[in-house]
């Protein structure tokens, strides 16, 4: 699967941040210029103003949403990202994947299932090209949050100014290019102007995020975006920590005996607590 | 063995003596005082029968600590120390060792849920006046024991090599720098380096496993022996040994077992139902427990953007970061920990309880316990703004309650202590 898509989205994805660096060029004048002074104006109703309350909320009981995501960790991130301690046998056990499928549509050509999933893009040259070696993803949903990554998902925008031709919200002059652009399309960012006033009368310009607006369409709509990102949230989620739906399946049980421990343990103490006065 | 035969005498079982027990019983006693113990500790012991639910946190602590060491051990099978190793051994542990993730969650739960009974546990000696003496040598091992769980709890944070482990062992060794003089070599003998590296990290898991853990078990083992001596307090105040009943016992005593066995196993039960609500549904407790920056591994060059300790350090964390100059901040903290040892002499009112104590002390009691837990948040959050400035209103309140009560529990207005303890049977 890798093999087959991976070089037609490479492709796509040069060609989006190509694309997304004219547009935004012609654009630029615009980017800060806008609603100079509107620093009181309203939120509500401005795509992506409210960007920092997006909650991931998702679900990682969902078993379809878990192989959904998967296969978009594999087709859009494994290029570059690893997930170090999952092997792909886990995942096809955790996920209910059979072998087979496991076989011929995710794993790389090559791999063992008892392998780590790993990329193959050596670190060395992946420092050169983007600055930093991109992070192992196992444990980012635990370190940054599962809110984070969703958020980060669905801020990007076009900026010219960055080496990839694209910025983010969440992490600012994030070394990432947007690699989902050719599906989510490009947005640009409408920054305002705010002016605050410093000391000895000194007046401070800040840039101010104010809404998005979506400059190129992509291959899904904004609904089937949101869904993507947040299935892919939720499997990241799941690689964060595989152990835990077993761990509140167990819990119950565990809480369930303590429970009925405790209430006969109570019913004992007033059996002998009786003969005291 | 309390069957009768049809002549009245007691039946017997082959080899069994006159009290019913069998012929092992008899020959492990010969060699072993096991019966003697459990006769003269636990039946011969006679505890106030007036104890409300503050003292179940003892018991509870002295069940924390067996659940640490067992987990613990569980968990050195798989740990690897070592910076190229702690962080990867630790993941191992949560992903492919069959319930590694229990044994983990088990320990790292338990590490907070021992600060939480300890502090409960020293909040009912503070209520009920139970440092005064003749029980001021229990209090300062208490204290020692409390010593010896921050240094474990401490060097086990570092174990897991996440990055806030890193910074947060960087902070307090460093502390130790602030001594004039020998700071600086200190701090280098202490990490045995010249930063937090993999030497640190390798002597700080032999002081975690085995040195502070048998320092742990022999001060907990004083303090036992040391409750045997004087006996319990409670929440009267009163001395139950000052009213012996016809057979040399205390009349407002029951034995320890099995009146209180029963009860503490109650206690147990509804602990350990709260202990796996969060150990199975909130293990991190909301970056309470675990926190989010750990699961990144150890890294030198990248500071998290808010160091803070776990939260059973933060009060003392806020003292350090109230006053500007970092010498004074680590004294105030040592003398914030170090007042506690100063409390049975500091505290001069003729009542030992809360109960029979007026409205000074009750108040100077209330604020305390508002300043710690105030300084606890505080230590979370950055030293910036209106934060410092509270932490030093917080601060004050916290060195009054200790240093003023000489003079306050003088002065506060108590009320008449009964002879007898308060139970109403239920």
């Amino acid at each position: 699967m890798r093999t087959e898509l991976a070089p037609g989205a490479r492709a796509g994805r040069a060609a989006a941040v190509l694309a997304a660096a004219l547009t935004a060029a012609a654009l630029a004048p615009g980017v800060g210029a806008a609603e100079e002074g509107a620093g009181s104006a309203e939120s509500a109703g401005k795509p992506g103003a409210d960007w920092e309350s997006w909650r991931a909320d998702n679900e990682v009981s969902d078993m379809a949403s878990l192989q959904r995501g998967a296969r978009n960790f594999v087709s859009y991130c494994l290029g570059c990202h690893s997930l170090k301690y999952e092997r792909w046998s886990r995942l096809g056990q955790d996920l209910e994947i059979p072998g087979r499928l496991l076989q011929a549509d995710l794993l790389p050509p090559g791999d063992q299932p008892t392998e780590y999933i790993q990329t193959s893009m050596p670190a060395a040259d992946a420092q050169n090209w983007f600055g930093k070696t991109p992070p192992d993803l196992a444990l980012m949903a635990r370190a940054r949050g599962g809110d984070y990554l969703y958020q980060l998902f669905k801020t990007y925008y076009v900026d010219p100014t960055r080496p990839t031709g694209a910025n983010n919200l969440r992490l600012p002059n994030i070394a990432m290019p947007h690699v989902l652009s050719e599906l989510e399309g490009l947005k640009r960012a409408v920054f305002r102007d705010v002016v605050r006033h410093g000391e000895g009368g000194t007046e401070i310009h800040e840039q101010v995020f104010d809404h998005f607006e979506q400059i190129a369409p992509g291959r899904l709509g904004a609904a089937e975006y949101d869904g993507f990102v947040r299935d892919t949230v939720n499997f990241l989620d799941y690689v964060g920590e595989p152990t835990q739906t077993a761990r509140r399946a167990l819990g119950i049980w565990v809480v369930l005996f303590l429970l009925v421990f405790s209430w006969l343990a109570w019913l004992v103490k007033r059996e002998y607590w009786k003969d005291v006065h | 063995m309390g069957v009768k035969t049809a002549t009245g005498a007691p039946a017997r079982l082959p080899g069994a003596d006159a009290t019913g027990r069998g012929s092992l019983w008899i020959w492990l006693n010969k060699r072993l005082p096991i019966g003697e113990f459990i006769e003269s500790q636990l039946i011969g012991y006679y505890a106030p029968k007036n104890f409300n639910i503050w003292y179940f946190f003892g018991s509870l602590a002295l069940l924390v600590l067996v659940m640490q060491l067992v987990t613990g051990i569980f968990l050195t099978m798989f740990y690897k120390p070592g910076e190229l190793t702690s962080f990867d051994s630790v993941e191992y542990i949560m992903r492919e060792v069959d319930y590694g993730w229990l044994i983990r969650y088990l320990h790292s739960t338990g590490a907070s849920a021992f600060f939480i009974v300890v502090y409960l546990h020293m909040f009912r000696a503070l209520l009920y006046g139970s440092y005064r003496a003749p029980r001021e040598l229990l209090w300062l091992i208490g204290m020692l024991v409390y010593l010896a769980l921050m240094a474990e709890a401490f060097m086990g944070y570092v174990l897991p090599w996440g990055n806030m482990s890193f910074w947060g062992a960087q902070v307090i060794v460093n502390l130790f720098g602030t001594i004039p003089g020998i700071g600086k070599p200190l701090v280098e003998w202490i990490r045995g380096d010249y930063g937090i590296a993999d030497a640190t990290l390798n002597r700080f898991f032999a002081l975690h496993v085995a040195a502070i853990p048998l320092a742990l078990l022999l001060f907990v083992m004083l303090h036992l022996v040391a409750l045997r001596q004087t006996g319990s307090n409670n929440p009267d105040g009163i001395e139950i040994k000052a009213r012996l009943g016809p057979g040399g016992k205390p009349l407002d005593g029951i034995p320890f077992h099995p009146y209180y066995t029963v009860k503490d196993i109650v206690g147990v039960g509804v602990f350990l139902v709260l202990f796996a609500l969060v150990v199975f549904f909130k293990p991190t407790l909301g970056g309470l427990f675990l926190e989010a920056p750990n699961f990144e591994p150890a890294n030198p060059i990248s500071t998290p953007e808010h160091i803070t300790p776990v939260w059973y350090f933060t009060p003392y964390y806020a003292l350090l970061r109230a006053v500007p100059d970092q010498r004074m901040g680590a004294l105030l903290m040592l003398l914030a920990v170090v007042s506690f040892f100063f409390l049975p002499w500091l505290d001069r009112s003729p009542v030992k309880s809360m109960r029979y104590r007026g409205w000074i002390s009750r108040t100077a009691l209330a604020l305390f316990v508002v300043a710690f837990v105030a300084l606890g948040y505080l230590g979370l959050q950055p030293a910036t703004g209106a934060y410092v400035v509270l932490a030093r209103i917080f601060a004050v309140l916290y060195f009054a309650f200790f240093w003023l009560m000489p003079f306050y529990t003088l002065i506060d207005p108590v009320r008449p202590v009964p002879e007898r303890v308060t139970y109403h049977a239920h």
